[in-house]
This record gives C-alpha cells, structure tokens and sequence, in this order.
C-alpha cells in the first residue's frame, strides 16, 4: 500500500497534524510525504518516518493555495504509483484533497478517527450524526483518499533522515488564477493554546470584552491557557492567537472548560479531543451540553468567579 | 452577472437522524429543510444582485423530486429559479458522483459566479466546492468571510487557522461562503407566495449529458461498509445551578483527578 503523506506547513515547520498522519501512514506500511512551497526543501528532514519526502519548490507555490497543491499531487501519485493519499484536515487541505479527488475520479473519505488495514484492504472510521455513529468506510478503486481529523495521531519520535525527491513543478492555467493578495499572518502572544492540559473558553455568553477577565481568571486558577470562539474574536473581544476551532487551533487538552459557548460545529471541531468538557451556559438547548462531560446550566457570571475562587482555596489549601 | 448557489436539501436537524442499517444510508424520509450553511451562500448571492443589478440568481440542486420544496426557500428568500437534478440512479452519490453532476448543470449555465456553503449538516462533508471547481476548471477560494466582486474579479477575506487572507480571482468562479459572511434575510410572505410561480426545472441525467454509471452507488468511489456504537464517552452529566454549581464542577474536577 504505497501511500502518499500530505506534509503541510507553516512558518518554516511542518504541521504536527501532518506528521502524525504520517507516522500513522508508516506504520500501515511504506509512507513517503510530499511538501509544497517556496524554499521548502529544508522541512524535509522533519518528516519522521517517511521513506521519501518528495519536494516541490518553486515561487509558484509560495501563497497556501490549494488548487496548485492539486497539480503537484497529481504528478507525484501518478509517477509514485502511489494507491493512498493521506491528509491531515485542515482549511487547506480539505481543498487540496477533494481536488485531487476530483482531478483522479478517486474516493474521498474524510474527518477519519481511524484507519487500519483489513486484509490488506484499508478501512476508515469516522463518527457520524453528531458523533452518535462509528461508521466504517472504504474506497472502490484507486487511489484512495482520506482527511483525517486533526489531531487524531502522535508524529513519530524518532526515525532516520528520509530520502528526498524533487517535483517539477507544472501547473494547470487555471489553478494559478486565484492569488493572493495578502497572507494571513498570525500574532503569536504567550505559549500555545495547543500544548495547555486545561483549556478554558470564552464565547458570545460573556456578554461582553470584558468578562473575558472571568476566563482569565479561572484559567489562572486552574493553570490553563485561554482559548476563544469565532463569533467573539469577529467581534474584537480577543485576539486570533486564542482563536480555537475549524478556522482556529484544534485543541485536545485534560480539561476544556467553555464559558456561554453554544457548542456550533465549527468550534465543536477545534475541542471535541478534550478529555473532559464542562460547558457552562445559561440556555439549557445549547448544543454545547450534547458532548460535554459536566453541562451546568446557569448564570457564567455567578459561577466562573465562584468556581475560580474554590480552585484556588482547594490548591491553596491543600 | 449570473451567480449560482449549489445547495442541498438535509434531513431537519433536531430530529432524530439515523442512518439506515440496511441502505447504510442517512433515513431522509422525514422533513427536509434548505441546509443551514447553504442558506449564507444565497443571502451572499442575493446581496451581489442587490448591489450589481442586472443579475441572476439560479440555485442549483441534487436530490429527490421532494427537495424541490426545499429550494423553495430560496426562491422565497429572492433567487430567480431553481433547478435541480432528479433521478433515482442519483440516490447514493458520493462526493465523486455528485461533484459531477453539479458540474455537468452547472456548465450548462455558465455562471459568472458559483456559490457554496460552508458544509453539509448530514455529511459534515466541507469539501464539495473544491471538487466542482476542478471538474469546471475554475479558480476556487474557500471559507469567505467577506465577499465584494467588481470589475470582473472576486474579492475574498477568507478564514484559516492563522487569521484572514486577501485572495482574489478572476470570474468565472467558485466562492465557498463561510457562515461569518451574513445574516440571511428571512423570506417575506411577498416572497413565499411569489416563490410557486418562478420557475423550477427538474433535470434529468441524460439532460446534463451523464448516465447512471455517473452517479449514485455506481458512480461513487467511496462506500459504507458498517455500522457501530461509538466509544462510550462515559456519562454526561447535566446540573442546574442553584447556588451550588460551582462546588459541584469543583467536586467533579477533584473526582476525575483535574485538580
């Protein structure tokens, strides 16, 4: 099962849910990744695990767009005889791969939890209906292609330095009409939320900018980092950094506790990893209490300072 | 300028969905409504008429004949017409087989612009839009939180993990809407009388040049092979606060080893 890795990066690393892809990906069998950009031929040393890590570098392919990506795909797994292609989800990647789908006629299985082979035969797992379903999906045909949710595998931790290939790089006349006029750059303040044990979020049912204080503080209290929703970080309230959902950071900490957040699928996507959700918001409907561990329908306002002051007692106290 | 809006027709949400052990198919016999994320896109396409004049507004489907009650909305909303592709070979189509046949429609049209919503709430799937626009060779952006189009190009904000880009191309196009992008209008009772009387086409597969090895199960790459219980989650439990929520998340955290 030759199987091409989608390694995609950002700010001069390869992405920790491609790499955890890819471990996966060499561990079902032989796994070679592919990275597109601008001098990127560096990053090729960061994927552990692949055999061979096809680069294709050129100015092109210097804005994340993804219909280019489509092209570069396309070549390497026609010349690879690759029959699996493996992408990480992400903004881009769901493009680039459903592209590809298209480009080859190939099947597209995504928001995979799992994937394991049958048999030799390779078989998907995705949860379904608001996560109420397994469903195990397979492919006719080849290649197969699938998105797997992020943050669903670990990158290896070791493995040696894999062969590297340049692409040359052609692209169709229409994938390169869409440009960009100016990349998104990230603020970057404080540690990442990804790597925090205990979450806690802000949404809508602050009310307001500041009681963003109250998750500051509880998050304080609990030793956690802050995370935001979408709608409140559109509205100024906190920055992008905190940002955690399908166009934010996907986290998966011990502990995530939401703050008058609704629980809408796009956040929902960002923290359904977490090992415990307590969710906290005064609208019983709040499709937040269908996948939370503890739901408490009440006033966030009474009970976050409530809740902050009796952490720091118990710690303080002992 | 002709501006397109692909939608589709969900089982209603809140309802209990189930998929079918046997078809391993979503049950779609219950209510259907317009998909949520699918209603932006035409408010988004509504708002360019509004602003461009002279344009039309065409909403492009594939479902069973019943969806038509469903694109309803959306020429009550102010779309001109709707057409939808209609044949039970269809049922089954997966993301292969149905990004095919909206492609063969949409061709016939040729539209300026080309609209999609955000995803689908029965597949989850957020990926259609990139899948149609290889099939019409078209530029793609995705996830627009802003929209303006003018002098023959489309502007987008679009939304990813790391902040907002400005991309921009040259129509025809395909734009997939983010939900930030508006606010749908609701349709006014004028435009729900109205909607019967504006023109609704169903289409058939030899209409759009594909037969039934094109689409459905037999057209599709992908297949379900089973169904089974997810793992457990563990119970959820549920409080209401009566002065003692706080103490009671804190006995909780204290009992799962949090603290």
């Amino acid at each position: 099962m030759p199987t091409l890795v989608f390694l995609e990066h950002h700010g001069g690393e390869l992405q920790k849910g491609a790499l955890g892809v890819l471990a996966k990906a060499a561990s079902l069998g032989e796994a070679d990744g592919v990275i597109a950009g601008t001098g990127v031929g560096a990053l090729a040393v960061q994927a552990r695990g692949a055999r061979k890590v096809w680069v294709a570098d050129d100015a092109s392919l210097e804005a994340p767009l993804p219909q280019p990506r489509v092209d570069v795909l396309a070549k390497v797994v026609a010349e690879g005889a690759y029959d699996t292609v493996l992408f990480a989800a992400s903004v881009l990647a769901a493009d680039v791969a459903a592209g590809l789908a298209a480009r080859l006629d190939a099947g597209l299985n995504w928001d995979l939890v799992d994937l394991e082979l049958r048999d030799g035969t390779l078989v998907g797992t995705r949860p379904a209906l608001g996560d109420s379903v397994n469903v195990e999906v397979g492919w006719k045909g080849d290649p197969k292609i699938a998105l797997i949710r992020s943050g669903t595998f670990e990158p290896a931790t070791e493995g040696g330095e894999p062969e590297v290939g340049n692409v040359e790089v052609a692209l169709e006349d229409f994938s390169t009409k869409a440009k960009m006029l100016e990349q998104a750059h990230e603020e970057r303040s404080g540690p990442s939320i990804e790597d925090a044990d205990v979450v806690v979020a802000g949404g809508r049912g602050l009310g307001g900018p500041e009681n963003f204080a109250l998750v500051e503080d509880l998050a304080k209290a609990l030793g956690g980092a802050v995370a935001a929703t979408r709608a409140v970080v559109d509205a100024g309230w906190y920055p992008y950094s905190a940002q955690v959902g399908q166009t934010g950071r996907t986290v998966s900490p011990k502990l995530y506790v939401a703050c008058g957040i609704s629980g809408a699928i796009q956040h929902k996507v960002g923290m359904q990893g977490a090992n415990v959700i307590v969710a906290i918001n005064k609208d019983a409907n709040a499709p937040i209490f269908e996948f939370s561990d503890l739901g408490v329908v009440g006033d966030l306002h009474q009970v976050v300072p409530k809740l902050a002051e009796l952490v720091r007692a118990r710690k303080g106290g002992g | 300028m002709k501006i397109a809006v692909c939608v589709k027709e969900v089982p209603e949400a809140g309802a209990a969905r189930r998929i079918d052990p046997e078809t391993k198919r979503l049950d779609r016999s219950g209510e259907g409504v317009l998909n949520g994320f699918d209603v932006n896109a035409v408010e988004e396409a509504l708002r360019l008429k509004e602003s461009q004049g002279e344009s039309e507004v065409v909403i492009v489907s594939l479902g069973p004949q019943g969806a038509l009650d469903s694109l309803r909305k959306a020429l009550a909303m102010g779309a001109d017409r709707a057409l939808l592709i209609s044949d039970e070979a269809a049922v089954g189509s997966d993301l292969v087989a149905t990004s095919r046949a909206l492609a063969a429609a949409l061709e016939r049209e040729s539209p300026d612009l080309i609209l999609f919503g955000q995803q689908s709430s029965d597949s989850d799937g957020a990926v259609l839009w990139a899948a149609v626009a290889e099939r019409l060779r078209l530029p793609l952006v995705s996830q627009a939180a802003e929209l303006t189009v003018g002098d023959g190009k489309a502007t987008v904000k679009r939304q990813t993990e790391f902040g907002y880009d400005r991309i921009e191309a040259p129509l025809p196009a395909v734009v997939a809407v983010s939900d930030a992008i508006n606010e749908p209008r609701y349709p006014s009772l004028k435009g729900i009388m109205g909607a019967k009387s504006r023109p609704q086409a169903l289409l058939a597969l030899d209409e759009i040049g594909l037969s039934a090895d094109h689409v459905g199960e037999a057209g599709s790459k992908t297949e379900v092979l089973a169904l089974n219980d997810p793992p457990a989650r563990g119970e959820s439990r549920r409080i209401e606060d009566d002065g003692t929520a706080a103490q009671q998340i804190l006995d909780f955290l204290v009992e799962k080893k949090l603290i």
